[in-house]
């Protein structure tokens, strides 16, 4: 049977035979951050894929890797597209770039995991803490489960981490 | 003859197809919101003027290509409609960075012996059906796979998946929101001087960055107008154009679609630098295969979805230093009467939307000195330019020998094309 389910006016669906994302996510759904590595390269990558994207290996292992990084890049969202994205505005959209595999394989590359700036009960964040967060704010993983047998990584501000004095936002508030 | 050990290097033509094919035929409907006529119409009336255009009749037309995304008509039913027997067509799933792309393919085709001459069109109702802006049916389709990694985020229509690019470039390089301004208000003064455009109002930095935000860093006047319109031009060899009417542009080199590593739409942020897109690639190709570099350039045409994807492209095609493509869109060098300007017809900021089509057309229009603005036509029929470039006046550029496409799908990835004016 397919995973599916119910989302912000969205049907998700993850077919049985997308073998890669259903792995992900079944990981997901249980609370855990998992990302394939590859056998020789040892190569981590996102999002899942058949093949390792430096070597070009299939042999992978699923492995547990840990959910902190800093914002690289965003978006702000005002003018909703989705329909019940718009009681959500604005929402932030977020390319964060986590710490493993930073920088690896080669300088300009890195793990770059995208989401929502959520609350740290996974949330939509208010205006007041989207005014806080932009690029070099330090965050951490939460997995927020969005239907049954279903949960989305998403971001919210890591209140361990040492943060800069003021992130990087637009110049327009 | 005798085969020697060189008998793989090609000496009978010049390198890479330079100068041996030209546009010799550009047709378009005109640019709307509200068509009422179905693509398949939009597509016929398009390519019949383009074959008007080029002197031709149906029987001249023996190649077709077409692209588009779920949203469109295909090759073999316009060819039908006009009368054209074809011995090669094929369409293609793409949007912006198409054209540039399907150029390449036409020479290609040709070159192969498989067909003579080529229309290449595309033909959207991107206002009153599929909306090139993700709202209506297309904001509430299913969700698989993949997509869930970004869509299931209300990351999904091109302003949001592009927005991290845009951002990161400010913050790489101080790129302020003035400065990108600077493109709508260059494009929407050309296309005060374009009596076909969509949007023929000039507007002020102030009018951008007070427009209400979409997805910062995008205005609601950063991005490009929806509308309803079909384009084609028409792809043959030099000689064969020569027989045209009117004067051909000729083809000095393509490029693309050029991908940076994991180039799709989905995977490209993994490699960085992220505010760096394609055309940092795609330009050892262009300019090399042109013979020529960027300050070479009379005219560009740097694809504007955004403000942002033009001054990017601008950048990474090397007209100007990495970083510097904030000043470069905005000390009046991509204006008309500046050194180099972009857009002259007003783009997809303000002419219409055509997935980058129409911004070849013009730069066709601007190597024949035919601008369609509101100069008065002389007795030949051709326009008597005036150079005034002051609002509802010209818009055709002295003395443009060379000009530059440069299309834009995604930060990912890219295509671009180097045409000549023909001076036979």
């Amino acid at each position: 049977m397919p995973v599916q389910g119910e989302y912000m006016g969205m049907l998700l669906t993850i077919d049985d035979l997308d073998g890669e994302n259903r792995a992900y996510f079944d990981y997901c759904a249980g609370g855990e951050f998992r990302l394939q590595r590859s056998r020789n390269s040892g190569l981590l990558r996102y999002p899942p894929t058949t093949a390792c994207p430096w070597t070009g290996e299939r042999e992978s292992d699923w492995v547990v890797v840990e959910g902190k990084g800093t914002v690289h890049s965003y978006g702000e969202v005002h003018h909703a597209i989705q329909r019940a994205f718009k009681g959500k505005v604005p929402y932030l959209i977020l390319l964060v770039e986590l710490d493993t595999q930073k920088g690896r394989p080669s300088e300009h590359d890195a793990l770059r995991v995208g989401g929502n700036l959520v609350a740290s009960d996974g949330s939509f964040a208010s205006p007041e803490q989207i005014r806080q967060v932009g690029i070099g704010t330090r965050v951490r993983m939460v997995m927020s489960e969005v239907a049954e047998g279903l949960a989305l990584p998403q971001w919210t501000v890591d209140e361990q981490a040492e943060q800069p004095l003021s992130p990087w936002r637009y110049p327009q508030e | 003859m005798t085969i020697t050990g060189t008998s793989d290097i090609e000496t009978s033509s010049t390198p890479y197809l330079r100068g041996k094919y030209a546009i010799c035929g550009i047709g378009e409907t005109s640019y709307r919101r509200g068509s009422d006529q179905t693509t398949r119409s939009l597509a016929t009336w398009a390519v019949g003027n383009a074959i008007a255009d080029a002197g031709m009749t149906a029987a001249d037309i023996d190649g077709m290509l077409s692209y588009s995304s779920g949203d469109s008509t295909f090759a073999p039913h316009v060819a039908n409609d006009l009368g054209i027997r074809l011995n090669f067509y094929t369409d293609i799933y793409g949007g912006g960075s198409s054209t540039e792309c399907l150029v390449g393919i036409a020479m290609g085709v040709i070159e192969a012996g498989m067909c003579n001459t080529v229309a290449i069109y595309r033909a959207m109702n991107g206002y009153s059906q599929v909306r090139i802006g993700g709202t209506g049916s297309r904001s509430a389709a299913p969700i698989n796979g993949d997509q869930i990694h970004h869509r299931a985020y209300g990351w999904q229509s091109a302003g949001q998946l592009f927005a991290p690019t845009f951002m990161r470039h400010m913050y790489d390089f101080g790129t302020t929101p003035e400065q990108v301004a600077a493109v709508k208000v260059a494009h929407s003064k050309h296309a005060s001087n374009n009596p076909k455009a969509f949007y023929r109002k000039r507007y002020s930095i102030d009018d951008v960055l007070s427009s209400r935000m979409i997805c910062k860093p995008l205005h609601l006047l950063d991005c490009c107008v929806e509308t309803d319109n079909a384009t084609c031009i028409i792809v043959s060899r030099v000689d064969r154009a020569r027989d045209c009417p009117r004067k051909s542009a000729i083809i000095q080199a393509v490029a693309g679609r050029v991908s940076k590593p994991r180039g799709d739409i989905h995977l490209h942020y993994q490699s960085g630098p992220i505010s760096t897109v394609a055309g940092h690639y795609a330009r050892d190709i262009l300019w090399p295969n042109a013979g020529v570099g960027p300050e070479d350039i009379d005219i560009t045409g740097s694809y504007d979805a955004f403000t942002f994807t033009t001054m990017l492209q601008l950048e990474d095609y090397g007209f100007c230093a990495k970083g510097e493509g904030g000043e470069y869109v905005s000390n009046g060098t991509i204006e008309l009467g500046g050194k180099r300007p972009n857009n002259t017809a007003g783009g997809h900021l303000c002419e219409g939307y055509t997935h980058g089509m129409n911004m070849v057309i013009e730069n066709v229009r601007q190597l024949r000195g035919e601008a369609d603005d509101s100069c008065p036509l002389g007795a030949d029929g051709r326009p008597q330019h005036t150079y005034d470039y002051s609002e509802g006046g010209c818009r055709q550029v002295r003395d443009v020998e060379l000009t530059a496409n440069l299309g834009w799908a995604h930060p990912g990835a890219g295509s671009a094309m180097v045409m000549a004016r023909d001076h036979q």
